[in-house]
């Protein structure tokens, strides 16, 4: 292989730009991969790096830009015609049919045939000969389903080897993988890239980032904002690239609507301590006091909403103790984590947050119903007074509360969403990324709202993606890395670069004033 | 985007096409209703005479009260086809315990009381059982409840070693064939049912964590919605009312046949609940549109049989007519 001059690298998109109703998801993007090299692609929630590539793989037309593939300019139409030219993607959750053989699935849809019917012999062989360049020995005619994710995912790989893919795209592919599961999908990396064959990787874990790219490409805000060789930059520059920060600017305040001051925290309200949950949370431990916020940060695939869920009795966990006033507590669904007064504000709006159809009124009062009921008949008038009293406590736009509350804007939808939990009247109230995806004016009201309420005694413990929001707005700040509880910061040390370097490396090598939980 | 105008555009009312689009969404079935009741009343001979109206409302109520428990099933994202099947489980073992078969007893009105109860709860217990195959172990409705489509029917043949079984038994017979104020029972007791459950729809806790379940079960559940015995109970419900269909199903016929009592019901129930207006996607429902599909149904039917077309011919023409229906509704909606 040409090992000295660079050549004109395998891929190159370049001015990228994508926009979806009311969207502007990409603009100005740009990735550029190298013959043979691993290349990553790391960027927040909403950074474009989904857009930009199923763009690449065909799965969305771009609205302007160029794409060069293997020195020619190409626009894959559809994901077919992006494998048939050389770019295979694998998806983090397996998409192959489960109840056929394994070399079956490899050869999908263009199967050997001998006199008009399937060769198996054939195809059984050569399914097996892909499968042995990584390493992999395995009967080839059991089901898929019969084998684990990993091996499943080195399927899919050994699919794409076999249409003589150039380039493998690989969304997360390690996220539903044990430890093990990944050090066997590096191997097959790194046989692919001996091979000649160029891997773009996205992935939220650091550690793995470093373990097996050459390079890397951070995106934020639908644009590529650097492009590095993976060991000239440091863990710390990465995160601080990838949440926008400039390292040596530390902003105190002045950027949200939170006070700037520390709240009057009384009593524990919450704790939960070394939360496990497989591979997911690893130790995870915060504690709640009534009256204060505290902060819960990490990047993505950090642990944080799975803390909250764990919190809320939303999902189980496999060890840990979590303790309600100072007495241990089981909740088994959310119903009994709501009569202990606690209030769950999720991340994603339309999947777990709102019934679309229901009026304002009804998706509102969903969670305080039993309290408005005698014998199951719901109060109209106590319903209709609580719902006046938080649609104009909150400010939330709305012809009237008959309004289906998919028809309200973003902003509005998530005021609903809080005065849900806040009409119960809450001790604790958990939000993950409150104020994500909405315009600003509503984002200051909800930041305001936040903080009027600690000051009232309300427990707050909020995920949040913005360090502002986390360093001007909180008590204190929990940072978590990879499921496990890194750091804690009181109010008056905490600062955005004590966050990054605690997300980056952990409290052990940061640098900083780390405070251990 | 045109979700963001909606909300903008002053007082946050519709534009003037969309708001006409949901007063249609909200009336065309009514709207239709009413146009085959003109059309009738112009063109059909004797269609308002008594024994007229009221042969149409007494072939009618068992449709409804069985497709109004779909209703709620379907308002959960789900469905019911064992409805049918249960129809005939409760169609069988009646007969079995009125004529002393089942439970010897010295006083008839013990048993024709045992008669109208057990069978009606068997059919609710055959319910929870299609309710608890959905809520535990998630599996889908339509194959969960195509288990007791399947086996019920068998299990009614099997309890009446498959016998036809003729009677005259008019304290029984009174759910089918009695006239208190000259109106059918069945009829009184669809139109009880419906009031009911179209007021605890609107008025309960229940009805909420329905529309809620079928709108966004993940949020539902987030929101402290007790999902799981909401599904059992739609099921549970949906059974019931199919138990007591098929009692007034025998009831009219003095006979009970574990071969035909209920059949097609499922689908007469659910062809009601789609011309009705409620989307098959869960998270709507509408039991007055339910009530207002099944008329519809059951006036084309007999205004084509009325001006003598053959039924054969009619079942077609019904078809191509609930088509059109839940055309014209998918269209609104877009």
């Amino acid at each position: 292989m040409e090992q000295s001059e660079p050549t004109a690298p395998l891929l190159e998109m370049t001015a990228i730009g994508k926009t979806f109703p009311g969207v502007l998801a990409l603009q100005d993007a740009s990735l550029r991969v190298g013959r043979g090299e691993v290349h990553a692609l790391i960027g927040q929630n909403g950074a474009g790096k989904s857009t930009l590539i199923k763009i690449l793989t065909g799965a969305y037309r771009r609205d302007s830009g160029t794409v060069r593939f293997a020195g020619q300019v190409v626009d894959f139409q559809s994901p077919q015609q992006a494998q048939a030219g050389g770019v295979s993607t694998i998806y983090q959750e397996v998409n192959l049919v489960p109840f056929r053989s394994v070399s079956e699935n490899i050869f999908l849809g263009r199967e050997p045939r001998r006199w008009g019917l399937i060769d198996w012999r054939r195809m059984n062989r050569e399914a097996a000969a892909i499968l042995d360049r990584f390493g992999i020995h395995l009967d080839v005619t059991q089901p898929l389903l019969t084998l684990n994710v990993a091996i499943q995912q080195m399927v899919a790989v050994a699919r794409a080897v076999s249409f003589d893919s150039k380039l493998v795209v690989m969304d997360e592919p390690t996220s539903s993988l044990d430890e093990q599961e990944v050090a066997t999908l590096f191997t097959v990396i790194r046989q692919l890239k001996a091979e000649g064959v160029s891997v773009v990787f996205v992935s939220h874990r650091l550690d793995e980032l470093y373990a097996v790219c050459d390079r890397v490409t951070i995106m934020r805000d639908g644009r590529t904002v650097a492009e590095r060789a993976m060991g000239e930059i440091g863990k710390l520059e990465l995160v601080a690239l990838m949440l926008g920060k400039d390292l040596s600017v530390v902003q105190r305040s002045g950027t949200t609507a939170f006070a700037d001051g520390v709240h009057h925290a009384a009593a524990e309200l919450i704790r939960a301590d070394d939360l496990r949950q497989g591979r997911r949370l690893q130790g995870a431990s915060v504690q709640v006091r009534a009256g204060e916020i505290v902060g819960l940060a990490g990047l993505l695939g950090a642990g944080r909403t799975e803390v909250a869920r764990a919190l809320f009795g939303a999902d189980a966990v496999d060890s840990g103790e979590v303790r309600l006033d100072g007495k241990p507590v089981h909740f088994k669904s959310p119903r009994d984590a709501i009569r202990a007064g606690i209030g769950f504000c999720s991340e994603d709006r339309k999947t777990e947050g709102i019934i679309p159809y229901m009026s304002v009124r009804e998706n509102l009062t969903l969670a305080v119903l039993p309290t408005l009921a005698r014998r199951g008949i719901i109060a109209r008038d106590k319903q209709q007074a609580l719902v006046d009293q938080f649609v104009q406590r909150l400010g939330i736009k709305t012809s009237g509360p008959d309004q289906p509350v998919r028809e309200l804007s973003g902003g509005n939808q998530q005021k609903v969403l809080l005065a849900r939990w806040l009409c119960m009247n809450p001790r604790l109230l958990l939000v993950d990324e409150p104020t994500r995806g909405i315009d600003v004016g509503a984002k200051g009201e909800i930041q305001a709202l936040i903080n009027e309420l600690a000051d009232a005694g309300l427990g707050v413990l909020m995920i949040s993606s913005e360090l502002e929001e986390l360093t001007e707005g909180c008590d204190r700040v929990v940072v978590l890395r990879e499921g496990r509880t890194v750091a804690e910061f009181p109010h008056a040390t905490v600062s955005q670069g004590a966050i990054m370097a605690a997300m980056a490396h952990g409290s052990e090598s940061a640098p900083v004033e780390a405070v251990h939980g | 985007m045109a979700k963001a105008d909606r909300t903008l555009s002053p007082a946050g009312r519709l534009p003037m096409p969309a708001r006409f689009q949901a007063l249609g969404q909200t009336y065309g079935a009514a709207l239709a209703l009413l146009a085959l009741i003109i059309y009738n009343i112009g063109f059909t001979p004797f269609f308002l005479n008594p024994a007229t109206v009221n042969s149409n409302l007494t072939q009618v109520a068992p449709v409804v009260i069985v497709a109004v428990g779909m209703t709620l099933v379907i308002a959960t994202g789900g469905i019911d086809l064992s409805v049918g099947a249960l129809m005939a489980v409760a169609g069988a073992l009646a007969p079995l315990i009125f004529l002393n078969t089942l439970l010897p007893s010295d006083y008839p009105f013990i048993g024709i009381g045992l008669a109208l109860i057990v069978p009606v709860l068997v059919a609710g217990a055959f319910g929870l059982f299609n309710g608890s195959l959905v809520a535990y172990f998630k599996i889908q409705p339509i194959i969960a409840t195509l288990v007791l489509f399947i086996a019920g029917r068998g299990i009614a043949q099997v309890v009446t070693n498959g016998r036809l079984q003729n009677f005259t038994n008019p304290g029984f017979q009174y759910i089918g064939i009695g006239r208190p104020f000259g109106l059918p029972f069945q009829v009184i007791l669809m139109v009880v049912i419906v009031a009911a459950l179209a007021w605890a729809m609107r008025a309960t806790t229940f009805g909420r964590y329905v529309l809620a379940v079928g709108g966004n079960e993940a949020a539902a559940r987030l929101a402290g919605v007790p999902v799981t015995r909401i599904k059992l109970a739609v099921y549970g419900i949906s059974g019931l009312l199919a138990g007591l269909a098929g009692l007034i199903a025998i009831a009219i016929n003095a006979s009970s046949d574990a071969n035909s009592v209920g059949l097609d019901m499922e689908l007469d129930a659910i062809a009601s609940v789609a011309v009705g207006g409620t989307p098959l996607t869960g998270g709507r429902a509408t039991v007055i549109g339910t009530l207002i599909g099944a008329l519809i149904i059951q006036l084309i039917r007999y205004t084509l049989l009325a001006h003598g077309i053959p039924d054969a011919v009619a079942r077609i023409v019904k078809a191509a007519i609930i088509l059109a229906a839940v055309y014209i509704q998918r269209q609104r909606r877009a």
